[in-house]
């Protein structure tokens, strides 16, 4: 899969599962306050992250994770990970 | 002691999505049962239920929200908005005023199964989802509607089997009256999914007869052969009449009495005994005699056993008296946990336009329903006081008596 397919694929359950609005959602926006996320949401980021990509992201992993753009890279990264 | 009143009412059912649709299907006594292949399937005897769509609340809610909700937290959200509709209750009265919920409901199988699914698949319970937990508590719909509405008063679910509804109005009924709430959202909820009613299937309590579902169902008559689950949700919004009246709400009625009792029984037997007790315990409490009430809207369920032992009862208690007796259950089948609150919106709809709603299907009495003034049509009548009876599992009893206020 290609970054931009991965990132096609990101953007379209943000909009599917979170109701994001497209428009907003920028490389440099924050994942966190553009989405509204709450303690809840993360566990749902977790579970659309499983179901799309196939692994398991941990709490810890979203530590530093502050913009779109580090969710794709975090995202990007984890699936061109040798198994 | 306050009085206690109705000012607003809602449904989400098979026989009509809001309180209207649902008038009208009373009135031409139209059945919302039908057929699910899908129940096939899954092994069940029988494929009859109550039709209804599960709702898209997408533009209601946010989805944070809707993340947290079964199916009967949808229906009993959309019964509740309409309801609160009716009774003139806004965001700002929510805000400014303490205002309670007491909600039935005895299951939430749908949500548990999947979440359980998810587990065993995966071996993981995070991959449950944030939504898993709150749907599947069995107060998810009070622990969502009070979030929604952001009540602050008592927030509780009743879980009284097929009597929760009835339960919950009577409860409501009973701290508004002593003073202790002003205002309480009350009514019953209901899953309609396989997987609610499997068991139930599994002990051959539903009626079989699937080349006509919607004669299926056939409270009181001699050749009914079970009953066909059914569920929705349906909410009645109850306060005292000193709020009401100040408020201005249209009062749709006043609750006078309630009665209860356990048989102290067999787990799923009803008696006669318990169930004549609840009705004189409400009348007592209403202060009425049997003269007085105009309707019952009886529980049953069209299985044997059940209408047998309240067509016994209401003799029992009604002797000679006559009054028109139906069981809505007829068109809509047995809503369950919803069925006490479905019923008093029912009753009460029959009130507010003078008539008697049919007991369709009943064509040939039996020994004991023979005794009763059951009506298989609909009547113009004018109803100024009805009983409505609810009977459930494990023996619990409840019997609710709205009186109309002129």
């Amino acid at each position: 899969m290609s970054n931009e397919e991965i990132i096609e694929k990101i953007n379209g359950f943000l909009v599917d599962e979170f109701e994001a609005d497209i428009n907003l959602i920028t490389p440099e926006a924050s994942l966190k306050e553009t989405l509204d996320l709450d303690s809840l949401d993360f566990v749902d980021l977790v579970v659309v992250i499983e179901n799309n990509f196939g692994f398991k992201a941990k709490g810890e992993d979203f530590v530093n994770i502050k913009t779109f753009q580090d969710f794709y890279d975090y995202i990007i990264q984890k699936v061109n990970q040798p198994a | 002691m306050n009085r206690v009143v109705i000012t607003g009412i809602g449904v989400y059912s098979c026989i009509g999505q809001n309180v209207e649709e649902v008038r009208d299907s009373l009135f031409k006594g139209k059945s919302g049962i039908g057929f699910e292949a899908i129940r096939k399937e899954m092994g069940f005897r029988s494929a009859l239920t109550g039709i209804l769509p599960v709702p898209n609340l997408k533009d209601k809610l946010h989805r944070r929200f809707r993340n947290s909700m079964p199916e009967e937290a949808e229906y009993a959200f959309l019964a509740t908005d309409e309801a609160l509709k009716m009774a003139k209750i806004d965001d700002a009265f929510l805000d400014n005023n303490i205002v309670g919920i007491l909600y039935g409901n005895d299951s939430t199988a749908h949500a548990v199964i999947e979440g359980v699914d998810v587990m065993r698949q995966k071996k993981d319970t995070t991959l449950m989802g944030s939504g898993s937990i709150f749907q599947s508590m069995n107060s998810t719909i009070t622990m969502n509607l009070s979030t929604i509405f952001r009540l602050k008063g008592i927030n509780f679910t009743v879980s009284g089997a097929c009597a929760s509804g009835s339960h919950s109005i009577g409860m409501g009924y009973f701290l508004i009256k002593h003073g202790m709430q002003e205002t309480v959202i009350c009514g019953g909820g209901q899953e309609v999914n396989p997987y609610s009613m499997g068991a139930f299937d599994g002990i051959s309590a539903f009626s079989v007869r699937e080349n006509e579902p919607t004669k299926a169902s056939r409270p009181f008559d001699k050749n009914r052969d079970g009953l066909v689950p059914s569920g929705g949700a349906a909410t009645v919004i109850l306060e005292s009449y000193e709020n009401a009246v100040k408020r201005g709400a249209t009062i749709l009625g006043e609750v006078i009495g309630y009665g209860f009792s356990s048989n102290g029984g067999h787990i799923s037997q009803p008696s006669v005994e318990g169930s004549a007790r609840s009705l004189k315990m409400s009348l007592k409490d209403a202060g009425i005699s049997v003269k007085d009430v105009d309707y019952i809207n009886a529980h049953a369920t069209s299985t044997p056993i059940g209408d047998m032992f309240e067509a016994r009862a209401i003799h029992e208690v009604f002797g000679d008296a006559k009054c028109p007796v139906t069981s809505t259950k007829s068109m809509t089948g047995h809503e369950c946990w919803m069925a006490g609150a479905s019923e008093i919106v029912y009753s009460l709809l029959m009130m507010q336009n003078s008539f008697v709603a049919p007991n369709i299907n009943f064509e040939t009495p039996d020994e004991d329903s023979a005794k009763l003034n059951i009506v298989s049509k609909t009547i113009e009548k004018n109803i100024d006081v009805f009983l409505s009876n609810s009977f459930g599992f494990g023996g619990t009893n409840s019997s609710l008596i709205v009186k109309k206020v002129k």
